[in-house]
């Protein structure tokens, strides 16, 4: 069996399927020996469905994220972790319509699914999870997440490299032996920087180690919004695809992070 | 002299008080001003004033101490309260040090908030790696909600304070006690993020708190109910783990106590050093009623 030297992850799919059918080209392109999903497939999007059938179609493996945490066990709201109700307001939209959206096939399908899973990727042991290894909704932000607490997640779970999402901003901080966390972005949402592309993340593994490269995925973007003011899901979400700026849930970003963005 | 007012634990009604595992140091807190305030705010839950010297100021030495010890014990965020932090003299070196190895949170009134004191604050924020947030309370929409809680005039200094953070870039959280009836609601805190846009703030933060009926508070509305305790009471693990005692501690000039709400009861003190502390406590006074019920984290 061929060695695993590269692999993508791919964060938040949020039904952004069209982004997701772009990033397994581009990841594919680059030559991966791998792909994993590291959850929250549906969100946010339209048609949940259309996700699920392309990480089927290309064998992709996948943890679970909150969303398939919640939509396979019938929960009634998604369990995103958000505190302010303005945050909750969109979230619980965006949960229902997926919700309904989503077959019932797929949300048992999504219950199979591990909530964490391990790889070696050269020296490296990394452990793949939505929020971070405590908390499947956990948020590991820059801005909030410090390098001592990083060390204690890595002690605690015999690990060299956290790889997650859940945030929706792509980061890293690794030390001088790779140690640390990469937080690999979203594919469903832009990382509210006024671009309308999105990200995941390759790791490769080499004589220096384990290197990271986040990858910028342009798509069809106005044919994503288009396909959302259909299936009437509101006009905030669709304003953030078409012009890179979060408009709602925003009340959970450090500040820091909300300082970059336009709302 | 001190006005320290005791909270003993309250006899167990039925059965025996749930204990609260210590899950991992998350949050460590300074009661960096100790309970020394330059405002005598009717509600608060630790009678802070100008004369109550209850709990000291803490020194630099004091934290600096502390925050070593944390960074060893891995803790995610710290949070500098009182009393009023800026009264406190070292309180920019103690931000300082805190920015260098976490994100970082100070609670504080905004009265004493310049332009000069903004600026600094926002020269630490830029410097550092991690998020330092200013949390600023407020308690109504003007002075006729405000100050009859908070102090004669302080409506109009606090949201000086707020303007001058505005005028350098920074974005305060701010946070309202149901003291303001109104605040809980969708109304109310619609008529808040109005408030705070007119200030300057193009992103308001807003933080509603329920309020605790210890200290102050007793005196101005009510104690606690005698049903209002967790004696007897099974909480289920993610419940235990949703209190805040469950990952947090607050370092004081007299050392470290389970969480910023109780400490003024000598039994919530819980040893000199933060490793000392990391073990169950139980649940065995009101306010913990308050945690449970209301699912309230003084964290932001």
């Amino acid at each position: 069996m061929r060695d695993v030297t590269r692999v993508a992850f791919l964060g938040g799919i949020y039904s952004n399927y069209l982004a997701l059918d772009a990033a397994i080209r581009a990841a594919k392109a680059r030559g991966v020996d791998a792909i994993w999903a590291l959850g929250d497939f549906g969100a946010f999007g339209p048609h949940p469905d259309r996700s699920v059938e392309l990480l089927r179609e290309h064998d992709i493996p996948g943890i679970q994220g909150n969303y398939e945490e919640s939509l396979s066990s019938n929960a009634e709201d998604c369990h995103c972790g958000y505190t302010d109700p303005r945050d909750n307001h969109y979230a619980q939209i965006s949960y229902d319509y997926t919700f309904a959206k989503t077959s019932a096939a797929y949300k048992q399908w999504m219950g199979t699914l591990p909530k964490q899973a391990r790889l070696e990727l050269g020296d490296q042991r990394l452990l793949l999870c939505h929020g971070s290894p405590r908390q499947i909704n956990e948020f590991l932000w820059e801005s909030n997440t410090p390098t001592p607490f990083i060390d204690r997640m890595l002690d605690a779970n015999d690990a060299d490299l956290i790889v997650c999402t859940h945030t929706g901003i792509h980061w890293q901080r690794r030390d001088d032996r790779g140690r640390g966390v990469v937080n690999v972005g979203a594919l469903g949402r832009p990382a509210n920087d006024g671009r309308t592309n999105v990200w995941f993340a390759i790791l490769t593994s080499g004589p220096h180690g384990v290197q990271t490269e986040f990858v910028p995925v342009e798509y069809d973007h106005e044919r994503l919004a288009r396909e959302m003011t259909e299936e009437g899901l509101p006009d905030e979400f669709v304003e953030t695809i078409r012009t890179g700026w979060w408009t709602t849930c925003l009340e959970i970003l450090p500040a820091k992070e909300r300082a970059r963005g336009q709302f | 002299m001190s006005q320290l007012v005791q909270i003993a634990p309250l006899a167990p009604a039925e059965g025996t008080f749930p204990a609260v595992p210590m899950l991992g140091l998350d949050t460590l807190w300074f009661q960096v001003a100790g309970t020394i305030c330059n405002l005598e705010c009717t509600h608060c839950f630790i009678s802070c004033s100008p004369t109550n010297h209850a709990h000291a100021m803490m020194t630099l030495d004091q934290v600096t101490s502390y925050l070593a010890e944390a960074k060893r014990l891995g803790v995610r965020e710290y949070y500098f309260t009182g009393g009023e932090p800026f009264m406190n003299k070292s309180i920019f070196e103690m931000f300082e040090a805190a920015l260098a190895q976490g994100p970082t949170s100070v609670l504080t009134n905004g009265v004493l908030i310049k332009d000069k004191t903004a600026e600094r604050l926002q020269a630490l924020s830029d410097a550092s790696d991690y998020s330092f947030d200013v949390r600023i309370s407020v308690d109504g929409y003007g002075p006729e909600d405000n100050d009859p809680v908070r102090g004669a005039g302080t409506f109009d200094r606090i949201v000086e304070g707020i303007a001058a953070l505005a005028r350098v870039g920074l974005n305060p959280v701010i946070t309202v006690t149901e003291v303001c009836g109104e605040a809980g609601t969708r109304a109310g805190r619609t008529r808040f993020i109005e408030l705070l846009r007119s200030l300057g703030l193009a992103q308001p933060r807003l933080k509603i708190l329920p309020l605790l009926r210890i200290g102050a508070e007793e005196q101005r509305a009510r104690g606690y109910h005698k049903w209002e305790s967790l004696a007897g009471a099974h909480l289920t693990g993610d419940e235990l783990a949703a209190l805040q005692c469950s990952s947090c501690r607050i370092a004081c000039a007299s050392g470290v106590f389970v969480c910023p709400i109780l400490i003024d009861a000598p039994g919530a003190r819980m040893g000199d050093t933060l490793e000392a502390t990391l073990r169950p406590f139980p649940l065995e006074y009101s306010a913990c009623f308050t945690c449970h019920a209301e699912g309230l984290s003084c964290a932001t």
